[in-house]
């Protein structure tokens, strides 16, 4: 009974935690050219905050409200290349929720970095089926209720760098980022990754630089570059 | 296209990892290779996506405000500081050097 409890307040404590920096991303999105529907349908629909970010950042950067199809479409590969941990996710959960048919197409929405990390860190099964559901819907209740918040306060600001919003959106990055730096090869990918993408921006169109950089990852993934000598067999465990 | 059309695209889009992750042998996935490369190009997309949202504007690089704004978020990620906070505070920052600097 306690160790239940324990999965049911370390649930809600996780989506009463994530669901505030939905209000960064009501307001940023707001502020890159969305309006208040269209960014909270993506909070609704899309669900997956790396993802959403990455969209927004490339609408914001390819002209804003106003964008073109390239600019579109560049937003839409980014937000799909930066979800492809999410797939990762899943085929950890599915023997753990152990779901068949169309019973797997609810687990999949709400199968994110808060929802796994929760679930996989439970020893008992029962623990690791709750600690899934409810983290996930409780992300996905503050998430999308705060998301509204921060369109709306966004909305309310206007001009967007006047309040710094556009650096909130740097930080925003550096942010989601800032766990995954732990491993030397992942360094040496982000720097190469930053100077690709800003060193690009003059050339390419909107979107682009950010595609370009990361071939960068590809290739070092590939030929596995700069790993630490444990680098291997520790991504092997996760 | 339009902004709507993509919006819904990229969310079909995201979601077809999830349900991909469901369905697929989880043998398929878990080469070390395909792993490794899954890590680091979230890494490189979120870099590259930091560099152009911090230092690029109007499709120029262009340093202004938002780099000590940055570095102050570093500050923040490094002492543990939520992430609302440390957003916030590089809001704040960026918007106190423009209003009292300038650019």
């Amino acid at each position: 009974m306690a160790k239940q409890s324990s999965v049911t307040s370390i649930s809600i404590g996780v989506g009463l935690a994530t669901g505030l920096y939905g209000i960064s991303f009501g307001a940023l999105s707001v502020a890159a050219g969305l309006d208040i529907w269209q960014t909270q349908v993506l909070s609704l629909l899309m669900f997956s905050g790396g993802s959403q970010f990455a969209f927004v950042g490339v609408i914001a950067a390819a002209g804003g409200a106003g964008v073109g199809t390239a600019g579109v479409g560049a937003a839409i590969i980014s937000a799909w290349l930066l979800g492809i941990r999410n797939g990762f996710y899943a085929v950890r959960l599915a023997p753990i929720l152990n779901r068949v048919g169309l019973g797997k197409l609810i687990p999949a929405m709400l199968t994110i970095d808060e929802s796994t990390a929760v679930s996989t860190s439970q020893a008992e099964h029962k623990n690791q089926v709750r600690g899934f559901w409810l983290t996930g819907a409780a992300v996905f209740v503050f998430w999308n209720l705060m998301t509204l918040a921060g369109a709306i306060l966004g909305d309310a600001l206007g001009d967007p760098s006047k309040w710094g919003l556009d650096a909130a959106a740097a930080a925003a990055f550096l942010g989601l980022l800032w766990p995954r730096l732990r491993e030397r090869q992942a360094v040496a990918v982000a720097a190469a990754a930053l100077i690709i993408a800003t060193a690009a921006t003059p050339f390419l169109s909107a979107g682009v630089p950010v595609l370009l950089a990361g071939v960068a990852a590809v290739v070092v993934g590939l030929l596995n570059l700069f790993a630490n000598p444990s680098a291997d067999e520790a991504g092997a465990k996760r | 296209m339009s902004l709507w059309l993509g919006i819904l695209l990229a969310s079909a889009a995201v979601y077809s990892w999830k349900i991909l992750g469901f369905m697929v042998p989880s043998s398929v996935l878990k080469h070390p290779t395909i792993s490794r490369i899954a890590n680091l190009l979230t890494v490189a997309l979120l870099s590259a996506l930091l560099g152009v949202q911090g230092l690029t504007g109007g499709g120029e690089i262009h340093f202004d405000a938002r780099i000590p704004a940055l570095g102050i978020a570093a500050i923040l990620l490094y002492l543990r500081a939520p992430f609302v906070v440390m957003v916030a505070a590089s809001a704040i920052a960026a918007a106190l050097i423009r209003f009292f600097f300038g650019g």
